[in-house]
């Protein structure tokens, strides 16, 4: 993509009124064009995608089959599909699907708000950091899951107990998220900043938070996919209702292809969520694309 | 802010250094003084430029302008009145363009208007205006990423003027740019400079680049940094990159050049 070098590729709107036309246009960038870092064209990724999915679901067939595990420790996809179709067409789905959606996205919020509030305090004060964060990472330290008992004593079997557990997993790292981003922005558009009489409040809106957007929604995506964990987490301890609770009660009455079913649902659900975080992120801070796929796997 | 000026108001120099003086603390524990003894007078509407090799001072002495830092001792005074901090008189331009990626053209340059709440539709005019001055007038809507560094820079100088500033820093605004795009920069800030009759101090390294642009230059020595000489550059406005060959302009280059030699050298 070295367009530039050729004046004919240059783009249409040049400006006309540019009496430096000529070294500006061949300092321009390319242009961004849509190239897949894989070299192949969208369609056969997706068709390599497909072939894949289809691979792996006729080893396993092929797997259960010939090896002759019992459906009762490891269904077939097959055992599975019909358990799904099963399941939704039952009507079951819904009511649970609705519970555990709730908790997730209830708690994402909880925990989302709190994460970016305390995170923009700490971010902006050196006091409030060296009283409050060390026990904030004290209590990250303490693995939820450990804790889930307790939130279901004090909350009840009902939702709000999930809600909770999701919005404590979820704090965490949108709270280091934003910290770090607030302390992203480059000392020189600061200083420019207050060059120009600005006041904290005005280098804090203009630049700061701006600035730590990318970092603030890497944390969201982090913290959607792990509000899906804490939501389950919460059911396994005790509910009345949702996937989590569907999953342990297919548990109890062996049947593993019921499981898979939910997994499967669960699974879509996490997919969806993290896209949908992706597709706002992308729309939110349109100036980077680095940063998204930067942070993910932290 | 429109009343009539007092003849003393009138003769006041644009800014004005006395005995300044900046020591650092080094991270070894001593003291090191980056300026001594600074101290001259610029007059309104005049281009005067600073040069100086690097760790000279001279970007602290503009800093100390612009209200970013403290003098040790002395005083600085920005249109006879003492600076003590940030000015809503001044402009300023970097060596980075450090554009907010997230805005527009347009909106970059309007920063300064909105931190100062001016009227922005008085604002937005005057922004276009300058935007077209240094022939950005078909990018307002465009984003930094979109542009090249010379035109990041370009917007970077619209930025500093969008509030007609009485004073106009500029701390090597075109260190960064190739040999070729800063000419055309140079030859565009003069330009702008004859336009709008803007008083600005310009730092930098080139010692061409200074003689080009200055009514008067600057030259100041290395660590502790003094000022050894200052030029008065007597070559006829407006001024054209052909000047740069003729034998008058070269005789300034040579003779600040050995001036710098004899202070310690350009490294």
């Amino acid at each position: 993509m070295n367009g530039s070098a050729v004046p004919m590729n240059t783009p249409l709107d040049e400006p006309n009124d540019n009496p430096q036309g000529a070294v500006a246009v061949t300092a321009l960038a390319p242009a961004k064009a849509p190239v897949e870092p894989t070299g192949l064209t969208p369609a056969r990724r997706r068709l390599l995608m497909a072939s894949f999915f289809v691979l792996v679901m006729a080893i396993w067939h092929f797997a259960v089959v010939l090896l002759q595990v019992s459906p009762l420790i490891f269904p077939g996809p097959l055992a599975v599909t019909r358990a799904l179709v099963e399941l939704v067409q039952s009507g079951e789905i819904v009511k649970h699907l609705g519970v555990t959606l709730y908790e997730i996205l209830a708690g994402f919020a909880f925990g989302a708000i709190f994460g970016l509030v305390l995170g923009a305090l700490i971010g902006q004060s050196a006091l409030l950091e060296a009283v409050l964060y060390p026990y904030v990472v004290a209590f990250q330290t303490v693995p939820k899951v450990a804790v889930a008992p307790l939130f279901v004593l004090w909350f009840g079997f009902d939702t709000t107990s999930k809600v909770v557990i999701t919005a404590t997993i979820v704090f965490f790292p949108v709270l280091a998220n934003t910290i770090v981003g607030l302390r992203s922005a480059p000392r020189d558009q600061i200083e420019l900043m207050r060059a120009f009489t600005a006041s904290p409040w005005h280098v804090f809106k203009m630049v700061r938070l701006p600035h730590a957007l990318p970092y603030v929604f890497a944390g969201l995506e982090i913290g959607i996919v792990l509000a899906v964990i804490g939501a389950i987490v919460g059911e396994f301890v005790g509910a009345q209702a949702g996937l989590g609770y569907l999953i342990l009660q297919r548990n109890f009455s062996m049947d593993a292809a019921g499981m898979f079913a939910v997994l499967v649902v669960l699974s879509l659900i996490g997919l969806m969520l993290h896209s949908l975080m992706k597709f706002i992120a992308r729309r939110v801070i349109f100036w980077t694309e680095a940063f998204t796929d930067l942070s993910r796997g932290s | 802010m429109n009343m009539p000026l007092t003849p003393q108001q009138a003769e006041a120099p644009a800014f004005s250094f006395d005995r300044l003086q900046k020591e650092f603390r080094s991270k070894d524990g001593g003291d090191v003084i980056a300026l001594r003894d600074v101290g001259f007078e610029v007059r309104n509407g005049e281009f005067v430029t600073v040069v100086g090799p690097s760790g000279c001072g001279k970007s602290t002495l503009l800093r100390i302008l612009a209200g970013l830092e403290r003098a040790s001792s002395g005083t600085v005074a920005l249109g006879g009145k003492a600076v003590t901090g940030p000015s809503r008189d001044i402009g300023v331009v970097f060596q980075a363009p450090v554009l907010l990626p997230w805005r527009t053209v347009l909106q970059n340059v309007l920063v300064p208007a909105q931190i100062q709440g001016r009227d922005i539709k008085v604002a937005t005019e005057r922004a276009m205006h300058y935007l077209a001055l240094v022939g950005l007038g078909n990018f307002a809507t465009k984003y930094p990423g979109e542009l090249s560094g010379g035109m990041q820079q370009r917007v970077g100088i619209a930025r500093a003027f969008v509030n007609d500033p009485m004073l106009l820093l500029m701390d090597e605004p075109f260190g960064a740019l190739d040999a070729m795009t800063r000419e055309t920069m140079n030859l565009e800030l003069h330009k702008l400079k004859e336009r709008t009759g803007a008083t600005i101090m310009l730092v930098t390294h080139s010692i061409p680049e200074a003689v080009f642009l200055g009514d008067r230059v600057v030259v100041m020595s290395p660590r502790p940094g003094r000022v050894t000489q200052i030029v008065e550059v007597d070559l006829p406005h407006p001024r054209s990159l052909d000047m740069i060959n003729t034998d008058r302009f070269g005789a300034y280059v040579s003779s600040i050049r050995t001036n710098l030699n004899a202070a310690g050298g350009l490294d």
